[in-house]
């Protein structure tokens, strides 16, 4: 979707305001929402790549409007509802309906520290399509524009680079987002000359670096 | 439309096919502490709270470990540590520039199961700096969770199309002659900065090193200063 959330080469943000010694959560809430949001992942109603598209579809002005953990918030009410773990009745008391069962949490505290600061990265065996480019290859992006979820940015679309290094096989978000079948293929890192994207305003030696999709590219 | 926060909070979980909370009467957590004037979010995310927990949806005591973690185990320290030992031991650093996640957890750190890390070296000819221009994605495993500005409009808007710019803006020099590589982090790889030793640190030991090593730093936007320069500030 070109929706707010694709920044990119976007003009007029403002300055970039940096907060010196920054805390890590600048209130209570923002902790205690960021923490529901990964315990109630575990339940695996939804994945990474869905709940972003469902920050997606908030409008530009709300988009913009709120803070990155209202949007967490907001997020985690819409998929708690829309996944019938919540009725919007409870949403407004902050209690359980009368004679709802109670579930049992599949995130206890001592899986905490294992979990969240041990895992290893667990990709490396999925099975998918065979890699359509190899490395040193020029490839050019896709010009699609799809109306739901897609990992590739704006920016890049349409436009020539160089395939650098293949990182093997990922889940595919554009279906997982919409638990589709999944179609694990290859990403790879591509490098994109600053001038291809951005014209003559760029210096010459500069580049951009994307992790693209092997669909999200043709040969060139 | 109504344009107040709660306006806006109504109309979305609305829109989620939910009524809004109008009255925080009924909120069961009373264990924690009180702020004077509690801001409407804070009295909607204790409300939540409060009904998944009763609801077995979520554990309690899950949730303060996830917080601890991120506030006290999960954070720049972490990087700092990878990026001080590949200074110290080149066999290390190879390593980490070959299989970044084995390099990584050889010190005990991890992470996601999902993601898999990269380290970008920074050189005299090559800067690099990450973004995420579509999200937040960072590489929690050893910074932690990032900062306001990595998460903003401002920074992901302009850190592909001005590098320069930004890095500027962070009081960064990078010789008109070298070279700028932007990552943007559309994927499930994630990126950390080797950045460059600096003058004046040959001596250290790995553990003052360490101590030099800036979040920035490992995000690109800032170069790690020499112990003359005052370091860390």
């Amino acid at each position: 979707m070109n929706g707010s959330h694709d920044l990119g080469g976007m003009q007029n943000m403002g300055p970039i305001r940096y907060e010196k010694n920054e805390p890590v959560f600048h209130a209570r809430w923002e902790g205690r929402i960021y923490a529901m949001n990964r315990a109630l992942g575990l339940w695996r109603k939804w994945n990474g790549y869905s709940s972003r598209y469902q920050s997606e579809q908030f409008s530009p002005a709300d988009y913009f409007r709120m803070s990155y953990y209202e949007r967490w918030y907001t997020r985690i009410v819409q998929l708690l509802v829309n996944n019938k773990m919540v009725t919007p009745a409870e949403i407004e008391r902050g209690k359980p309906a009368k004679g709802s069962t109670k579930a049992t949490p599949p995130l206890t505290a001592d899986q905490v520290v294992p979990m969240f600061t041990k895992g290893v990265f667990a990709g490396r065996d999925l099975a998918g399509a065979a890699p359509r480019f190899r490395a040193g290859q020029p490839v050019r992006v896709r010009n699609m524009h799809p109306t739901g979820h897609t990992r590739l940015p704006r920016y890049a679309r349409g436009k020539p680079g160089t395939l650098e290094r293949d990182y093997g096989v990922f889940p595919f978000p554009d279906a997982i987002a919409h638990f589709l079948p999944d179609k694990p293929q290859h990403v790879y890192s591509v490098r994109f000359a600053a001038r291809e994207l951005w014209g003559e305003q760029a210096k010459p030696q500069d580049a951009v670096y994307i992790d693209l999709w092997d669909d999200y590219l043709e040969p060139a | 439309m109504d344009t107040t926060r709660r306006g806006f909070l109504k109309t979305a979980v609305t829109a989620a096919g939910a009524a809004a909370a109008h009255d925080h009467a009924h909120a069961q957590d009373h264990d924690h502490e009180h702020q004077a004037v509690p801001s409407d979010l804070t009295l909607r995310v204790k409300s939540l709270e409060s009904l998944l927990v009763q609801k077995g949806l979520v554990d309690r005591a899950a949730l303060d470990a996830l917080v601890d973690t991120y506030e006290h185990k999960l954070g720049p320290r972490n990087g700092a540590r990878v990026v001080a030992r590949a200074w110290v031991d080149p066999a290390y650093k190879q390593r980490l520039l070959a299989d970044t996640d084995a390099a990584i957890a050889e010190l005990g750190f991890g992470g996601q199961q999902g993601e898999r890390m990269v380290a970008i070296e920074n050189t005299p000819q090559v800067h690099n700096l990450v973004v995420c221009t579509l999200c937040s994605c960072y590489p929690w495993s050893v910074l932690g969770l990032p900062p306001v500005w990595y998460k903003s409009a401002a920074y992901r808007s302009r850190a592909v199309i001005d590098p320069r710019g930004v890095l500027r803006e962070f009081g960064t020099e990078v010789p008109e002659d070298a070279e700028v590589r932007v990552w943007d982090s559309t994927a499930d790889l994630r990126y950390l900065v080797l950045p460059e030793r600096p003058a004046g640190a040959e001596n250290l030991s790995e553990e003052a090193l360490a101590a030099l090593i800036t979040r920035d730093a490992m995000i690109g936007v800032a170069k790690v200063k020499s112990p003359r320069e005052g370091g860390r500030s």
